[in-house]
């Protein structure tokens, strides 16, 4: 409806383009938290702690839904659709699996006492891990909706785009979480 | 979303689009409430800022009432106000609620989503010759979370313990506790929320303006072709999305203080004898995030005022604007400079003077881009031949003020200075001169010039002028003498100066200013209710150009519809600025270049 777009050829999508900015602007909070944790640490009564292994476990989990949600994209531009939603299957298993683990992580902190309220270190993992979360159930909804999609009888889908969009999202934020993950253990 | 698939495939589906458009069926609901029509988005935004402006500027009113007659009581606002004005005279909490609450509405949803919301809605598609935003669902969204964030503002306003009252900065500890003050009890987290929606809003709103100017320009229009109003809203989005985010952060992590129990920003507190639980917080921290943001914020709120006025000079001068290209610079420097200069809100903190040094340079070097913008405005003006309609009166007030305003900002700059200066009547003065003021006289200069292509009809003129000279006079007048009792060191925020010797002497002047006030608050009614009027019974637009200006949004009808041109998009062959040229009064952006027409061509 908006043919604005179609009048400029060979350029970047709207849709991609303004979902870079998002990414841009998401950075930016993040950037402000670890930040905010970089002048926390030097200052007195910073306490160190372990992270404990689910958060590995859910890196791993992240990693993989990544890598087939490329190979979902790949098997989608060849018009492979069954490959397509069995690999779109994993994925958002995978995504979930990740949430699920990163859940698991809090439980495991706050069994041995180190709850949101215990000391300004940990309750640092919580906010940045639990605003990384929110951002993956919005990207995890988004790949499940995607899913549903490809059994839908009414509607054919032929656009690249959805996809793409997703994948972008997806990546970011498997990407944003490896980088949290990595700074809290050398912050800690 | 089927637009997505149709957006990226089908180059050929481009001409029966167009005609959908027009044969388009809209029920009421989808034109006037949930539309995703840039232009009706826009002034969605309008008359909701509209509405925030009245209730902020009343704030101001009941708060000055105080101010300017501290001993005196009013029994009407014990009728209106109930417990809050206890004898007709309003309580200190009250007072502190209602300054906290007359910054945040002004600064955030009036100057901020009213003003960038309304014009960069209004204006960027209409003109780069685009049909709608690049994303029009997020566009609708904006707005609706822009809405959800009023309303719970609004409700925090009649809740019983009353709304935010710790400034419009938020400081904790007494934002961060509710034992601090009643505003802190629930009025601080629905203000919280509310800023959450709120910046949503401003991020979905922000990516559309900036991908829409990047994606959706028309044929023809360069980068270097577009007005310096689209040029500004631009730069303007992009420095929301890069420090809204921070903000957010810094409440997010305010909210956990407030209500799970970790202290960020809360370290070794007594509040009545008890010592509370949190341990090794830093106030400081919250200060640099949250000024992280609040300082590009007053860029936000000044870059589209800026933008505005170019445009609305170089129109009514018919004269193209003086140094186009030092103008799109200097906004670019002010961004870059907006960013690296937040802790000259900090210089009494305990800050490293030698950081400080380092701050109050690159505070300071703001003064070189603001002044190139000055001259060029002035140098625009030079020699102009000058129609002073009321748009054009609320623009040259917009340089004045920014002038006026602007001087003090060097003032204030300096750490020196600013340690005797911070939290006086001083800094009070400056920031609304040259930030509030002058924004609001930019936004009614946008108003006047660009309602006939809002509503296809003009506002009354000879209300325009009584409006402009009694807020030109009324602003200078309220905003002048506060240098003066700055200077001598009267303190901000504070409920009643009448105990201090110091302060006696400006006892009749914060009389004198709190009348204005009242006067200046009922002209400002005045222009609402031409606003309205004007919508249903102003002079009909007959023209579709009226202002003689080259800009794209004067191509369209003067009732344009969804899509805005009806057929093709216009075809750009030249910059705005083509006025008094060649002997002719002005050539629009869509007339070709004529082949004895004398150079330079942009």
């Amino acid at each position: 409806m908006y043919s604005g777009a179609m009048e400029q050829k060979h350029k970047i999508h709207p849709y991609k383009f303004s979902l870079w900015l998002g990414i841009a602007s998401i950075l930016m909070m993040f950037a402000g938290l670890t930040s905010a944790v970089i002048v926390k640490r030097n200052q007195a009564n910073w306490i160190s702690y372990d992270i404990p292994q689910f958060f590995w476990w859910s890196s791993l989990a992240i990693i993989i839904s990544s890598i087939t949600l490329v190979l979902a994209a790949k098997a989608f531009t060849h018009r492979q659709m069954k490959q397509y939603r069995n690999l779109m299957a994993v994925t958002c298993v995978l995504g979930t699996a990740f949430l699920v683990l990163q859940s698991l992580g809090f439980y495991n902190m706050w069994q041995q006492g180190l709850t949101i309220s215990s000391t300004s270190s940990v309750a640092f993992l919580y906010v940045l891990a639990g605003m990384h979360a929110l951002h993956a159930l919005g990207g995890l909804v988004a790949l499940i909706v995607l899913y549903a999609k490809s059994y839908s009888r009414k509607q054919k889908m032929y656009s690249v785009l959805p996809i793409q969009l997703i994948s972008l999202y997806w990546h970011f934020v498997g990407i944003l979480w490896i980088y949290l993950l990595v700074f809290l253990i050398m912050i800690r | 979303m089927s637009s997505v698939a149709s957006l990226h495939e089908s180059e050929l589906q481009h001409a029966g689009h167009d005609a959908q458009h027009e044969h388009h069926q809209q029920s009421f609901l989808t034109k006037y409430i949930f539309s995703q029509d840039h232009k009706t988005i826009a002034k969605q935004f309008l008359i909701t800022g509209i509405i925030w402006a009245i209730v902020g500027a009343l704030f101001s009113v009941l708060f000055r009432l105080q101010l300017g007659f501290p001993e005196s009581s009013f029994p009407i606002l014990e009728d209106i106000l109930g417990k809050w004005a206890p004898g007709g005279k309003i309580s200190p909490d009250f007072y502190y609620a209602l300054v906290t609450m007359h910054g945040t509405i002004l600064v955030f949803f009036v100057l901020t989503a009213g003003l960038s919301g309304t014009f960069a809605n209004f204006l960027i598609p209409l003109q780069i010759g685009a049909r709608d935003m690049a994303s029009p669902f997020l566009n609708m969204l904006s707005y609706w979370f822009f809405f959800i964030g009023s309303i719970i503002m609004a409700t925090s306003l009649f809740i019983q313990t009353g709304p935010a009252s710790g400034g419009w900065t938020i400081y904790p500890p007494l934002s961060a506790l509710s034992d601090a003050a009643l505003g802190s009890v629930r009025g601080m987290d629905l203000w919280i929320i509310s800023m959450a929606f709120f910046i949503i809003s401003q991020l979905m709103g922000g990516l559309n303006y900036v991908s829409t100017v990047l994606n959706l320009r028309t044929k023809g229009m360069t980068m270097t072709r577009m007005p310096l109003t689209v040029w500004s809203l631009f730069f303007t989005a992009i420095l929301g999305i890069l420090s809204f985010p921070v903000l957010l952060s810094c409440v997010v992590l305010l909210f956990c203080d407030r209500n799970l129990g970790t202290s960020f920003y809360l370290s070794d507190i007594i509040i009545a004898g008890k010592v509370l639980p949190h341990e090794g917080g830093s106030p400081i921290l919250f200060q640099h995030l949250f000024w992280f943001l609040g300082h590009p914020e007053v860029y936000i709120v000044v870059l589209p005022a800026m933008g505005l006025a170019s445009e609305v000079i170089s129109v009514n001068a018919r004269k193209p604007i003086f140094g186009y290209v030092a103008m799109i610079s200097s906004m670019l420097a002010i961004v870059a400079l907006s960013l690296i200069v937040w802790a000259h809100h900090m210089f009494v903190s305990g800050m490293n003077p030698f950081l400080g040094a380092g701050f109050i340079l690159f505070t300071l070097l703001i003064a070189v881009p603001s002044a190139i913008k000055v001259f060029n405005w002035l140098t625009t003006l030079w020699r102009g031949n000058i129609r002073f309609t009321p748009a054009m009166l609320f623009a040259i007030g917009f340089v004045s003020m920014f002038i006026s305003g602007g001087l003090t900002g060097i003032f204030l700059g300096n750490a020196a200075l600013d340690i005797q200066l911070h939290d006086t009547y001083f800094n009070i003065a400056h920031f609304h001169l040259v930030m509030g003021v002058a924004a609001f006289f930019s936004m009614f200069a946008g108003l006047y010039q660009w309602f006939p292509k809002m509503f296809g009809r003009f506002m009354n003129n000879t209300l325009g002028y009584i409006h402009f000279w009694i807020t030109m006079v009324g602003a200078y007048l309220i905003f002048w003498p506060m240098h003066y009792s700055g200077l001598a060191g009267m303190p901000r925020r504070y409920y009643d100066y009448s105990n201090w010797e110091s302060f006696k002497q400006f006892g009749g002047m914060n009389k004198f200013i709190s009348i204005v006030v009242i006067i200046v608050f009922i002209t400002q009614l005045m222009f609402v209710f031409n606003f309205f009027y004007s919508i249903w019974k102003g002079r009909k637009v007959r023209e579709a150009n009226p202002w003689d200006a080259t800009t794209l949004e004067w191509t369209t009808p003067i009732r344009p519809g969804h899509g805005n041109w009806p057929g093709e998009l216009p075809e750009v062959h030249r910059w705005p600025y083509d006025y008094s040229k060649d002997g002719k009064e002005f050539i629009s952006q869509i007339t070709p270049v004529g082949e004895e027409e004398t150079g330079p061509h942009h």
